[in-house]
């Protein structure tokens, strides 16, 4: 018999931890699915059934045990993201491409679990937002109430694509109102409609956002997560934000619009504290979060796409080997000569 | 008495589980049929054996002496006759055998006579001595003979002798016991170290799940009237380990790589380690016993003074284990070891003995890949990188192993606690530095090897050299003989041949040359028509220039002897000689 020490081990293991991760998603999937309705549900049953069996398919393939690792949780975690940040609406085909993709060229061709060097689910959708823009830029209509058979038939394609049922996210909008160049175009009427920019951000998304914040915290409370990158996110993100917003709020919108829209919080919580692809040390997380909260905004305000989430935090994960290792802390007894 | 904590970063803090032994005194462990004294018992020289099969050894006659500094003696545990000295299994992981003293008790329990010290009165040396003679070493766990520590580093104050008794690890309440019931004596082995260390404080660390003992040693230190500061220290593992308690009590970190914390003007010192030396200085009394817990799957868990030498089987049946006790851990469940068998023996540094069944440890889930979640790094005390550890191990990078600081690394067992991806994360460390090591020793043989090689090689050259000086000499002593003779015959003959003559200053080179040559000639004036002869000075010089070439380019050597042969080119190409 063979056993070394330690004899006593905390009761812990990957899929406690990625199944807490899908329970912190809970309150924000909760308010989603308030405001879009059933379709994001739909979305998600579609996700982890098409990445459960590719995730199988890839552990045959690579001949690892199926139930091991088809039990340890990350592809769950990996679908419900791809869930969350693809438009509600999509057409159940794209979800599973991003899904199959994220799976088997971001995740298993890299190593499989903890060998990825990106966020799968960020992969999937930097893939399809490059492969498919016009149907990855089509949000649901603010206000459009549809039942669960009528999304369902929207997103299985049984039924046509209307372009009123769709519309750009409210960041898309005023990106899109502000490259029209009109010079007498001023955010604070643009904000004021209600109808879609709501008390916040996007009418409705504040409580997304707020619901991922919530989630978020939890995951901190329960130290599955550390401060560091959220915060250093989050500071980065209204620092930049907030700078342009006092030289002309005109032109600008206000930290807090853009902490609650689009991916802002799910990205600070649950994206870019990924330990896999993200950086360990407690300066590199500090880095990572800053980076990618800064890269988020530029991307999102002056670059191409309607949010810049996902590209932000790819570009990080692309940094985090080095970050990590220029950013080593001392070790006990070797402080003061480092 | 209130004083500011320091806290060190990381630490786990594992299910306790030592309520189980910790209720009942001490109880003394019977004569077991018969003794097994490994003589390497402590870092160090392993003792000599200073006994034989068939010897009547007394309790605490030494049977092994002290090997050097650094080594401390060993003793027959009790009165009886040695049985055989011979190869045993010791209590290491390695399951490796070592000389052991194997002593069969008489029964009659019978000291030999002791010899307490007056350690005020003698001389420091002498203490130090005396230690080592009754073979005090510390009971903590790493086993360093006492004496060894009891030196402050020259030229650093000694600012604080540490007392540990956190006995972080859980299971284990041997030194519990100790500081509740013989807790003056503890005192009085502090005040021992204390006289010989004179630091400027002296700091008892006590764990806060221990206040029995926490109670029984303020007491003790009252009563004695004594200095000392016993401060209760957060529980949390490993606030035992010497650095960490260092760290709580005084905020000083010993970088790992640092050999002795008397460098930092501290020095620890485990309550078990006090108490016998002051067993040893005031008494006399040999290390012969200790007390040890014994506790796990078994009926009726507590701690027993043993002699050191009792088979562990015999010791744990004293605790009746449950039947589906299927081994026997020694130490505690964070870095003790199973052992090979239950006839290995109880040895100085054996603290606890655990028996092992799966319900209290579950066998351990299959190993996951690891997803860098970091729990290992905010786990590690001494704030090392176990993940990066891991990798670099894994991958035999071994060098990069050592740029994350894995000599740090006091394989306490928190980060393979914590690890969701259950990776025994404390193997592969411990795989890495024996090979690091491995490979350490391999290259100072090699080294040492490859200056061997260089060294024949370089007296093999000074010897060629020194023959082929040696020969050209002969050939130049020989040729000037020749050249004589030679010279002789050619002034019979008329022709003036002094010219050909070599002078006796000429370098062996070319002396070597000219013998050959000399020799030549006169072979062919023997044999040859006389149609050189009569030649004008020039005209021989030339001729003998002609015949030098060819004698060096071997064009002539069958004419030549061997001997001059190879003697001549030899010291024409050798540029050394």
């Amino acid at each position: 018999m063979f056993a070394p020490a330690p004899f006593l081990l905390k009761d812990v293991s990957v899929s406690q931890v990625m199944i807490q991760v899908c329970v912190a998603l809970i309150p924000g999937i909760a308010a989603y699915a308030s405001l879009v309705g059933p379709a994001i549900l739909v979305q998600l049953v579609i996700t982890t059934v098409a990445a459960l069996v590719t995730e199988a398919l890839m552990l045959k393939l690579r001949g690892k045990p199926l139930s091991l690792f088809l039990t340890d949780g990350s592809v769950i975690v990996t679908a419900w993201l791809i869930a969350l940040t693809f438009p509600p609406l999509a057409p159940w085909w794209l979800v599973v491409t991003g899904t199959v993709f994220a799976v088997i060229v971001a995740k298993h061709l890299y190593g499989g679990l903890g060998q990825n060097p990106f966020n799968p689910a960020m992969v999937a959708f930097a893939v399809c937002i490059v492969a498919f823009p016009a149907l990855m830029s089509q949000w649901p209509s603010v206000g459009l109430q549809l039942g669960l058979i009528d999304q369902m038939n929207i997103i299985l394609g049984w039924a046509p694509r209307v372009d009123t049922l769709t519309g750009a996210t409210p960041l898309d909008a005023m990106k899109t109102a502000l490259k029209l160049g009109d010079s007498s175009f001023d955010i604070s009427t643009l904000l004021a409609n209600q109808d879609i920019y709501g008390n916040f951000a996007g009418r409705g998304w504040e409580w997304v956002a707020a619901g991922y914040l919530l989630g978020g915290l939890w995951l901190w409370h329960r130290k599955l997560i550390t401060w560091h990158v959220p915060l250093a996110f989050v500071a980065s993100l209204s620092l930049i934000s907030g700078a342009l917003w006092l030289y002309n709020p005109s032109q600008f919108a206000s930290p807090l619009f853009h902490m609650l829209s689009g991916g802002a919080m799910l990205g600070a919580f649950f994206i870019a504290t990924d330990p896999v692809s993200g950086c360990t040390t407690p300066r590199g997380k500090l880095i990572f979060g800053a980076g990618a909260g800064l890269l988020a905004y530029i991307i999102r305000v002056f670059g191409g796409y309607p949010d810049g989430v996902a590209f932000a935090i790819l570009l990080m994960n692309l940094c985090a080997p080095v970050i990590d290792l220029l950013t080593q802390p001392p070790v006990f007894g070797m402080k003061d000569k480092a | 008495m209130l004083m500011d904590l320091f806290k060190f970063k990381g630490g786990v803090k594992p299910p306790s589980n030592k309520l189980q032994s910790n209720h009942l005194p001490i109880a003394q462990a019977p004569m077991p049929s018969r003794l097994v004294m490994p003589l390497h018992q402590s870092i160090g020289g392993t003792p000599r054996p200073i006994v034989a099969a068939g010897d009547h050894v007394l309790k605490g006659q030494m049977i092994g002496e002290a090997d050097g500094w650094i080594s401390a003696a060993v003793h027959a545990p009790t009165s009886g006759t040695v049985v055989e000295v011979a190869m045993h299994v010791r209590p290491h992981p390695s399951g490796l055998d070592s000389l052991c003293v194997v002593i069969e008790p008489d029964g009659k329990d019978e000291w030999i006579a002791r010899t307490p010290i007056d350690h005020n009165a003698a001389a420091p040396a002498d203490v130090f001595h005396h230690l080592q003679q009754c073979g005090i070493v510390g009971l903590g766990g790493a086993g360093f003979p006492a004496h060894g520590k009891l030196t402050p580093t020259k030229g650093v104050p000694m600012d604080e002798l540490i007392i540990n008794g956190a006995e972080c690890e859980p299971f284990i309440t041997c030194d519990d016991l100790l500081m509740r019931e013989r807790a003056d004596e503890v005192v009085r082995g502090i005040a021992v170290f204390r006289d010989l260390l004179q630091p400027k404080k002296v700091l008892i660390g006590i764990e806060d799940n221990k206040p029995e003992a926490i109670a029984a040693m303020r007491a003790a230190v009252d009563a004695l009237n004594e200095p000392f500061s016993v401060v209760a220290v957060p529980t949390l593992y490993p606030a035992g380990g010497a650095k960490q308690l260092i760290r709580v009590l005084t905020g000083k970190e010993v970088p790992g790589s640092m050999r002795s914390t008397a460098d930092m003007g501290v020095q620890v010192f485990n309550v078990g380690t006090a108490y016998s030396a002051w067993r040893a200085i005031a008494h006399g009394e040999p290390l012969i016993s200790r007390i040890l817990t014994v506790t796990g799957n078994v009926h009726a868990p507590r701690n027993y003074e043993v002699l050191i030498g009792t088979p562990m089987g015999e010791l744990l049946a004293l605790a009746q284990p449950h039947p589906d006790t299927d081994g026997i851990l020694m130490g505690g469940p964070m870095m003790g070891f199973l052992i090979p068998n239950p006839q290995v023996p109880v040895v100085k540094t054996t603290n606890c003995l655990i028996a092992h069944d799966d319900r209290l440890f579950p066998p351990k889930a299959p190993e996951m890949p690891c997803i860098r979640c970091g729990a290992c790094a905010r786990a590690c005390p001494h704030e090392l990188q176990p993940f990066e550890m891991y990798w670099f191990s894994r991958a035999k990078n071994f060098g990069k192993t050592q740029e994350y600081n894995i000599f740090d690394c006091i394989e306490c067992g928190c980060c393979s606690y914590v690890c969701p991806s259950r990776i025994p994360l404390v193997q592969y460390f411990r795989f890495a530095k024996s090979e690091i090591w491995a490979r350490e020793r391999e290259k100072n043989a090699s080294d040492q090897a490859k200056a061997r090689f260089e060294f024949k090689q370089l007296r093999e050259e000074r010897e060629k050299a020194d023959k082929a000086e040696k020969l050209a000499k002969a050939a130049a002593a020989q040729a000037a003989k020749k050249a004589a003779e030679a010279a002789a015959a050619a002034a019979e003959s008329g022709a003036d041949a002094a010219v050909a003559t070599p002078a006796p200053e000429m370098d062996a080179k070319r002396a070597a040359i000219e013998a050959a040559m000399a020799r030549a000639k006169a072979q062919r004036e023997a044999v040859q028509p006389k149609n050189t002869e009569h030649l004008a000075p020039d005209q021989q010089k030339a001729a003998d220039e002609i015949e030098a070439r060819r004698v060096a380019a071997h064009l002539i050597e069958d004419r030549v002897s061997s001997e001059e042969a190879t003697a001549a080119p030899t010291a024409q190409l050798d540029p050394k000689s």
